[in-house]
């Protein structure tokens, strides 16, 4: 990347121009860029920025990554962590749908699970009326930008009444070609009422040149609907991964979000709720298991805005080596949320001296009769645990591996999607030493 | 089986063993009582492996091996076992698989076959109706949850399925009322063999009634001040520690003076 020059998002921006498109979605397009432009990239001086660096940014030079499965077959997604989950699926390579590897025929012909490029062209009445309805660009340049630059992702929509159990998975993969490149996913969930589903976004990568995921997911959960949402992220070494998932609930529906990272050189999730109808409940939990150099920035915000809504979220963090991390959860509770019951915890394991975590829960309360408690902890591994195990005759690693992997269970078991849950514990079984005993022992 | 000689050990600076001299020969039980803060559960973690405690001097052999060279667990698959005084609780580990994983160590250590998740089902549940252990409780992370009663019957029964040569008991007997405590006995006194020895660390005489010994030492101030048969212990239960305690500073001092 030395010699080049960084990314020109305005003049890529000019020569994605296509007057065809509806007038709107050019308004949006037009004003986001705008703001991307007046907002630039973010630094440390900002606090929501603080702990995370975003240089690579500001220097690298991304192509904007084009289609094309590469010869890609179904056999080297299978190898993948998050790549074969046994389930319909839409497949998107370098943030392009790519049909050849979806599989859809399954689905109720009631659900809608379509390229959201598709959409753009043929039916844009059909998200006009949500699509940067949610994720405010405002302040956000990264949402700005991905907002300037939709272009695919998932659709999907759940009719009122329609009740699925099988997960559906929209499965984004990046293959890493010689350039560095940039992809901008959008992806779009909408549940009317009284409708019930549970959605897989997995984002896996091969190769091993820098790519950087700019992505951005909108959930509109209409009234009484019920959604399970699992994102989870297993990128490459090489991959800076940015990524809002915005969540807005009506009346009495019932959201419940988990984040697994697993992957990237530096990645922030921001997960952003907004319980905007009475009795609405919300979810968020997550799991990053980190090492070596790597970055991962957990920053979410659930924003009581109606009375009696209830919102749980526990985010359990593993760092080894040098890896960093950062959660930073924030609870707005607003003057007309009364009844509100919110419980927000984060637990930290770091498993080397320089491996560290910096930890931020925050409530903001302007409501008077409300239940919202918070707490972190940020601990090792404990000692007379090791010892008692070992005393028995379990080996040094293998109790050490043991006991983590202990630890990631409490949260793991929260993952109501038995193939969700083994390929994240396949994941820990291979990442811990000795994992195939403890896989063995399980 | 075990020869502790002259054992000196410090922990945080501060020495708690001061010359502990011991032999065990194999079939044999050895009950070492004494006072709070004599150093008891000092020399039975240093026989496991604790490595918070620091040897300063003095040895322990081991079945013709240097004990003190040897990881905790390289002592376990060698057949030592400790029954923790205050045992550990680890959410999110699962008794069976936990016991499973440290049977398997040690078999394979031993260049034996792994057991059978089937066969290994069948040795739990004999071993749970002997000493009256709630199955319900092997499906449980380790101890977690566990009254202190269970707790204790946890570690006897872990002790009966890993079959050790030496078992050394770390006041297994506090805190339990009477029937638990006769199942914990009971536990013992069904593993007494030739080939087995014990060291049951305890304040009080009382499971010396049900665990009967072949030899009762007293430690005072990090040093064996006294040793003799199953009647010393009664002898303590009548007259305290006391007059030992101050036997034992006496010849610290005159030991200090010489």
């Amino acid at each position: 990347m030395g010699a080049k020059n960084p990314t020109d998002y305005s003049s890529s921006f000019v020569r994605l121009q296509n007057p065809t498109e509806p007038r709107w979605l050019q308004a949006i397009r037009k004003a986001a860029m705008e703001r991307f432009s007046e907002l630039g990239f973010p630094t440390p001086r900002q606090e929501e920025w603080k702990y995370t660096k975003v240089d690579f940014a500001r220097k690298m030079a991304f192509e904007l990554a084009v289609s094309g499965p590469n010869g890609l077959n179904g056999d080297r997604l299978d190898q993948l962590t998050f790549g074969n989950l046994e389930c319909p699926r839409i497949v998107f390579v370098n943030g392009h749908y790519c049909e050849k590897l979806s599989s859809l025929q399954e689905l109720s012909s009631q659900i809608q699970v379509q390229s959201l490029a598709e959409v753009l062209r043929e039916n844009p009445e059909w998200v006009e009326p949500y699509l940067a309805r949610y994720a405010s660009y405002q302040d956000h340049a990264f949402v700005a930008l991905n907002t300037a630059f939709i272009q695919d992702g998932a659709f999907v929509h759940i009719p009122e009444g329609e009740r699925i159990q099988e997960p559906i998975h929209l499965l984004f993969l990046s293959t890493a070609p010689g350039e560095a490149t940039v992809n901008h996913p959008r992806n779009l969930i909408v549940l009317d009422e009284d409708s019930q589903a549970t959605i897989l976004e997995s984002y896996v990568g091969i190769g091993h040149q820098p790519y950087f995921t700019n992505l951005v997911t909108e959930i509109v959960a209409g009234k009484n609907a019920s959604l399970d949402h699992y994102k989870l992220h297993s990128e490459s070494d090489e991959a800076f991964h940015i990524a809002t998932l915005q969540i807005h609930q009506d009346r009495s529906s019932d959201v419940r979000s988990f984040d697994v990272t697993l992957g990237g050189r530096l990645t922030r999730n921001e997960v952003n709720g907004v319980l905007d109808g009475e009795g609405a409940t919300c979810t968020l939990d997550g799991l990053y298991l980190v090492a070596g150099g790597q970055h991962v920035d957990n920053h979410t915000r659930l924003e009581h805005a109606k009375p009696h809504c209830d919102s749980r979220e526990v985010y359990t963090g593993i760092l080894d080596g040098k890896a960093t991390g950062v959660f930073h959860g924030r609870i707005v509770v607003r003057p007309d949320a009364q009844k509100t019951d919110s419980k927000q915890t984060n637990n930290n394991l770091l498993l080397s001296d320089e491996a560290v975590i910096n930890t931020k829960p925050q409530l903001e309360i302007y409501a008077d009769d409300v239940k919202c408690t918070h707490g972190a902890t940020v601990g090792q591994l404990d000692e007379d645990a090791l010892f008692y195990l070992r005393s028995r005759g379990v080996g040094a690693t293998t109790a050490r591996s043991m006991l983590i992997y202990a630890f990631a269970s409490q949260v793991t078991e929260g993952i109501r999607v038995k193939s969700v849950r083994s390929e994240v514990d396949d994941f820990l079984f291979s990442w811990l030493p000795q994992g195939h005993l403890i896989k063995e022992a399980v | 089986m075990l020869e502790i000689k002259n054992l000196h050990v410090k922990a945080e600076g501060k020495e708690i063993l001061r010359g502990v001299n011991l032999s065990v020969k194999a079939g044999e039980v050895h009950s070492i009582m004494g006072p709070n803060g004599s150093g008891k559960s000092t020399l039975a973690q240093v026989l496991a492996g604790r490595e918070s405690y620091e040897v300063t001097s003095g040895e322990v052999i081991f079945k013709g091996q240097d004990l003190l060279a040897l990881a905790p667990e390289d002592r376990a698959r060698q057949g030592v076992f400790l029954a923790f005084q205050y045992p550990v609780e680890i959410p999110g580990v699962s008794n069976t698989y936990f016991l499973r994983a440290a049977l398997n160590a040690i078999r394979k250590s031993r260049g034996e076959e792994e057991i059978s998740a089937l066969d290994f089902l069948d040795l739990v549940k004999e071993k749970m109706a002997l000493l009256k252990i709630d199955e319900s409780l092997m499906s449980r992370p380790v101890n977690h949850g566990f009254s202190g009663g269970e707790k204790k019957r946890n570690e006897i029964f872990q002790m009966s399925v890993l079959e050790p040569y030496l078992a050394v008991l770390d006041e297994t007997d506090s805190g339990l009322d009477i029937d638990a405590l006769k199942i914990v006995a009971e536990g013992v006194n069904m593993l007494r063999n030739e080939n087995r020895a014990f060291i049951v660390v305890t304040h009080y005489q009382r499971l010396l009634s049900y665990i009967v010994p072949d030899y009762v030492h007293v430690l005072c101030s990090g040093r064996i001040v006294r040793s003799g048969d199953s009647s010393l212990a009664l002898e303590l239960e009548e007259k305290g520690y006391s007059w030992l305690e101050e036997a034992s500073s006496e010849a610290v001092v005159s030991g200090e003076a010489g």
